[in-house]
């Protein structure tokens, strides 16, 4: 017999949605794509702030697990462009410093040091300034903002908005100290910090360690020579250039390359296309810059004339599958293929050469940190580590969400709190009815196709380095594409006692999602359901308590369902309601639901932009009423 | 009713019969009646049921009178054919429909007023007349469209919305249409589609008259305390005599269900209906029989439902439903030119001649 579903647990509804599930932040998407729907842009990008900080930033680069997971991809295969999204409420907003946490003047006496000024430091202070922390910030080179500036080309990601985005944090007040290398975290303990926190990065590029590395000046790591062009210590390269590895770093690569002024730019992959790292919007942009990405090459040496490298050696190999399940290269062939310049970008690996392995700091077998998953502490109490130096290399949006928690704990940690006790997430839950059939939200299916983004010309594009690729939606894309939106958190809510099994809900349901049958043995009540099950468990069922009538229950397969609301609207007792379901995240020194003094966007929202508004009490939600 | 259209995106593991069609393709307009209204659950049986008997919508014609239930053919199959004609003379419009065209599938949806009150007459002589269709009543007790009068099909004793007790004595149109001749007659309730949909089909499929009058609450004027034809009040009194299924001609019957409390009846295009747990003393090919067992289960206070009464179907040649009994051609008539049908004044002129 399978149990009746408790939707008072948060987890339940927030795993409905599926793209705020996927996002490491948990950022509320779907209000987000109201509110841009309603053309509050402003708010829609505080919103957005609110969980993932850098909506500029992220609504060009974000690696945006939430894409593959939207629920739109598995009704017509696409989801919605839920990245591009967030860069209009960003490139439409007003200014905003208005609506930044106001920090405190009389600090709380706790001093923390960051290393490195990457997402994930500038995240911690984002989050402590406001509570009155003294956050420092040491990085090595001149600019704050790590591989968001020294790796990220502008032509993906225009620095104005980045130096923007890193400045709202910045300004809160935050000791920045530019061309700090920290070369002891021995020496830096010594110093009267309360806390630390290690956002010190990947930085170190892997080795190809083949015959004539090390003999041309023409051979690059990807991430360095990436960092060298931008702080212009290159700014050309040979003509036929080979990128070798087919990541993102490499597609970053190969299409700077094109800039330099190459004209021959081929990615060498020791695999086929399945097994390319490279994101595939990445993959997509790079051959529309007709770079060539030539599959099953794998290197064998480099061909040095003169001190310089001309040509390299692959050997030509086919991948069959091997013992346990990976798969067997088999050399057939080798080809040379010429060429003036190579850029290796084939990963990266974190490197402490500045942590002492005597001062408590443990490492594991591959001389990673131990960090705790939880609380992002090391084994020396009050060092945190978060971002790619603590498990290797992530992404912005886990750097971001590393930063959050880590901040959670440091706040516990100067508090005297225990740090294992997590503050725990809400949920508040809106009834989101207008009237007979009419809701707040637009909960029509919309049949569109998922916009293309169009992007500048190819010869206009190649002329400067800084010139970004995507152009960004206009009004009516941005229109058409809020509509694929299927408003995953306007919940289908069931009030079993008040169904009279009139299987109204159960007959217009488009998707079949819904079932009134006995409860029994999940095997078999799985097999009895009105449609099959397509992703079961992944997507969770809904179970009622006993239905009044019969004692049969209501089942609900939330895999397909597209919040239309029609199962409410037939119904005759309002058993079916869609209510809006509203995440409440705790952040440091901020209960689940509250919101900073002077930040309050519900204020903002629902009173047309008083900056002034109260702050919001803990359990304050958005309505979202009106959207869409 | 609802503002938005169902939308057309559907499950992808729907799936298609063999005309290529998934049941969505059954469908017809968004319903406009009351949320909760018993009919709507008989459209959709409805709908499950032509897809799965793999009927081409058309080759139906779908014919309704006055009333909600008058409403509801709009509701499925929208490629088929349909007329909505005046209050109670659903059954002449099917009639005619089917004496000109006989290859139809007729479905006519009637209530229990336009059937059991205006409609009386025409209702009695389709079922004489024995007119190859499925003849469904969705029956509430009330007038549901013009606000909950007791309709004819009202029991003694309960009471309207406001609380007015019925006096009037039920016309029960299973036990009519039993003593009018139909070879076909099943009564079943509109919250339970794993009864109702086999049901359907096997009405379908019926050649003659078939009668189904599906219990259908009224969720607006007809669902409180008092009332008998409520959706708790069904449940509660709800006896489920004969359980049959739809059995096509290539199909095993032992495939679906045990063997061994099956009872069959072959049925004139070779498909079956198998009956089980019925009633050790009960024959559903006997009239009498079951038109006695029914009155008795009503003294009881219970809802007799089921396929009560099938009679087997008649040997090759013997047809007596409408076109049988009037002898006419194999084709449909509507196939004829139109001066083969109608040999125009002349031979009138003619023929008249010869009785001067
Ligand atoms: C080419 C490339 C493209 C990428 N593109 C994307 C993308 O499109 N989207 C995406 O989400 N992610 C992308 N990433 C990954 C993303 O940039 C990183 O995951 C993210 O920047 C990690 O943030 P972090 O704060 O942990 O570290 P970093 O951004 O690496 O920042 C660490 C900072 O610490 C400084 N530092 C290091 N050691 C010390 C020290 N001892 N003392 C002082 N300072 C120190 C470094 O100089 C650096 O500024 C890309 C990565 C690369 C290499
Ligand atoms: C000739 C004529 N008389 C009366 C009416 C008014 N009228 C419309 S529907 C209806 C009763 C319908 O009752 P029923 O057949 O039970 O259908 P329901 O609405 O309950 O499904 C009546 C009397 C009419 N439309 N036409
Ligand atoms: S909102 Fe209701 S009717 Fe619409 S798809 Fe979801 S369960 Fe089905
Ligand atoms: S429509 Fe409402 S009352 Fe009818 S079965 Fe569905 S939930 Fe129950
Ligand atoms: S009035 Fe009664 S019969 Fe008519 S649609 Fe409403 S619930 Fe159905
Ligand atoms: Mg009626």
């Amino acid at each position: 017999m399978l149990k009746p579903t408790d939707t008072r647990n948060p987890d339940h509804y927030h795993r409905v949605v599926d793209c705020q599930w996927g996002c490491p932040a948990h950022t509320d998407i779907p209000e987000y794509i109201r509110l841009i729907a309603n053309g509050q842009y402003t708010e829609s990008y505080l919103l957005n702030r609110k969980s993932n900080i850098f909506p500029g930033i992220l609504g060009r680069t974000c690696d945006r697990p939430c894409e593959p997971v939207c629920r739109r991809v598995r009704l017509d295969g696409e989801p919605v462009a839920i990245c591009r999204l967030k860069r209009v409420a960003s490139d439409l907003r007003d200014d905003i410093t208005g609506f930044l946490p106001t920090i405190p003047e009389e600090k709380n006496g706790k001093r923390i040091a960051c290393i490195g000024a990457g997402c994930a430091s500038l995240t911690v202070a984002n989050d402590l300034m406001p509570l009155g922390y003294e956050v420092t910030i040491f990085e090595k080179l001149a600019r704050p903002g790590g591989l968001m500036w020294t790796n990220i080309p502008e032509f993906r990601l225009p620095a104005k908005v980045l130096w923007e985005e890193i400045d709202y944090i910045l300004d809160m007040g935050v000791d920045l100290r530019l061309n700090s290398s920290i070369d002891s975290l021995a020496a830096l303990l010594e110093e009267d910090y309360d806390a630390v926190f290690i956002g010190s990065g990947a930085p170190k590029g892997k080795e190809l360690n083949l015959p004539g590395r090390w003999d041309s000046e023409q051979i690059h790591i990807g991430i360095e020579w990436l960092e060298s062009v931008r702080f212009g210590h290159i700014d050309s390269c040979g003509d036929r250039v080979l990128v070798i590895g087919v990541g993102n770093t490499a597609m970053d690569c190969c299409r700077t390359a094109q800039r330099l002024g190459a004209s021959d730019v081929k990615v060498m992959a020791r695999k086929t296309k399945p097994y390319f790292k490279a994101s595939p919007w990445e993959l997509e942009d790079a051959i529309e810059e007709q770079v060539e990405i030539l599959e099953n090459h794998s290197p064998s040496r480099f061909i040095i004339e003169d001190g310089k490298v001309v040509a390299m050696e692959f050997d030509l190999v086919t991948w069959t599958p091997g013992e346990n399940g990976r798969l067997k290269a088999e050399v057939h062939d080798s080809k040379i293929i010429e060429c003036d310049e190579v850029i290796l970008a084939i990963g990266q690996d974190t490197a402490f050469p500045w942590i002492e392995r005597d001062i408590g700091i443990d490492f594991n077998k591959w001389d990673m940190p131990i960090v705790d998953k939880t609380t992002f502490m090391t084994s020396v109490p009050g060092v945190f580590m978060g971002g790619d130096a603590a498990w290797g290399p992530e992404n912005i949006i886990w750097g971001v969400e590393h930063g959050h928690q880590a901040a959670i704990s440091i706040h516990a940690w100067c508090e005297g709190r225990p740090l294992t006790d997590r503050p725990p997430e809400g949920m508040n839950l809106i009834s989101q009815k207008m009237g007979l059939h009419e809701w707040s939200y637009s909960n029509d299916y919309d049949e569109a196709e998922r916009v293309k983004m169009r992007h500048v010309d190819l010869q206009e594009r190649f002329k400067r380095l800084d010139i970004e690729v995507e152009e960004g939606f206009d009004i009516e894309q941005t229109l058409t594409e809020v509509e694929r939106c299927l408003n995953c958190d306007i919940q289908t809510h069931f009030e079993a006692d008040l169904c009279i099994e009139c299987d109204a809900c159960i007959d217009i349901c488009p998707l079949d999602c819904l079932t009134i049958t006995h409860n029994g043995p999940e095997e078999d009540l799985t097999q009895r359901l009105t449609a099959p099950l397509l992703n079961y468990p992944e997507e969770p069922l809904f179970i009622s308590e006993d239905l009044p009538q019969t004692g049969r229950i209501m089942v609900k397969d939330e895999d397909l369902c597209i919040h239309c609301g029609l199962c409410a609207e037939r119904c005759p007792t309002a058993a079916w309601d869609m209510r809006k379901s509203d995440l409440l995240v705790p952040y440091a020194g901020l209960e689940a639901g509250e919101m900073h003094p002077g930040m309050s966007i519900m204020n903002l929202a629902l009173n047309g932009g008083s900056a002034d508004g109260e702050p919001a009490g803990p359990g304050a939600a958005l309505t979202g009423a009106g959207a869409g | 009713m609802s503002y938005i259209k169902k939308p057309r995106v559907h499950h992808p593991g729907l799936t298609r019969n063999r005309l290529g069609l998934t049941r969505r393709d059954y469908e017809g307009t968004m319903s406009t009646l009351c949320a909760g209204c018993g009919h709507d659950s008989i459209t959709a049986a409805i709908i499950e049921a032509f897809w799965e008997l793999e009927i081409a919508p058309h080759e139906v014609a779908k014919t309704s009178g006055i009333g909600c239930s008058g409403k509801t053919p709009t509701y499925f199959l929208k490629e088929a054919h349909g007329f909505n004609g005046v209050h109670g003379r659903m059954p002449s419009i099917t009639t005619g429909a089917h004496a000109a065209n006989r290859e139809l599938v007729c479905i006519g949806v009637s209530g229990d007023g336009d059937s059991l009150s205006i409609g009386m007459g025409q209702f009695a002589h389709v079922v004489r007349r024995n007119v190859d269709m499925l003849y469904i009543i969705e029956n509430n007790g009330v007038y549901g469209l013009t606000k909950g009068q007791f309709s004819a099909s009202a029991d003694v004793g309960s009471t309207a919305k406001r609380g007015q007790v019925n006096r009037e004595h039920p016309i029960d149109s299973v036990l009519l249409s039993l003593n009018l001749g139909a070879g076909f007659v099943a009564r079943s309730f509109s919250g339970d589609k794993e009864q109702l949909v086999p049901i359907l089909k096997a009405g379908l499929r019926h050649r003659g008259f078939a009668l189904i009058d599906v219990i259908s609450p009224c969720v607006t004027f007809n669902d409180h305390r008092g009332s008998t034809k409520s959706y708790q009040y069904t449940r509660d009194n709800y006896n489920q005599l004969v359980y049959a299924d739809f059995v096509p001609p290539a199909e095993e019957i032992a495939a679906s269900f045990e063997a061994g409390d099956v009872r069959s009846v072959q049925m004139h295009d070779g498909s079956r209906i198998a009956f089980r747990k019925v009633p050790d003393d009960y024959d559903p090919t006997d009239r009498d029989q079951v038109y006695g067992y029914i009155r008795e289960r009503q003294r009881a206070g219970e809802v007799a439902t089921g396929l009560l009464y099938v009679e087997e179907a008649p040997q090759e040649g013997e047809h007596s439903d409408f076109h049988g009994l009037q002898a006419t051609v194999d084709e449909p008539l509507s196939s004829y030119p139109f001066e083969d049908l109608c040999p125009g004044a002349d031979t009138l002129e003619r023929l008249q001649e010869r009785f001067r």
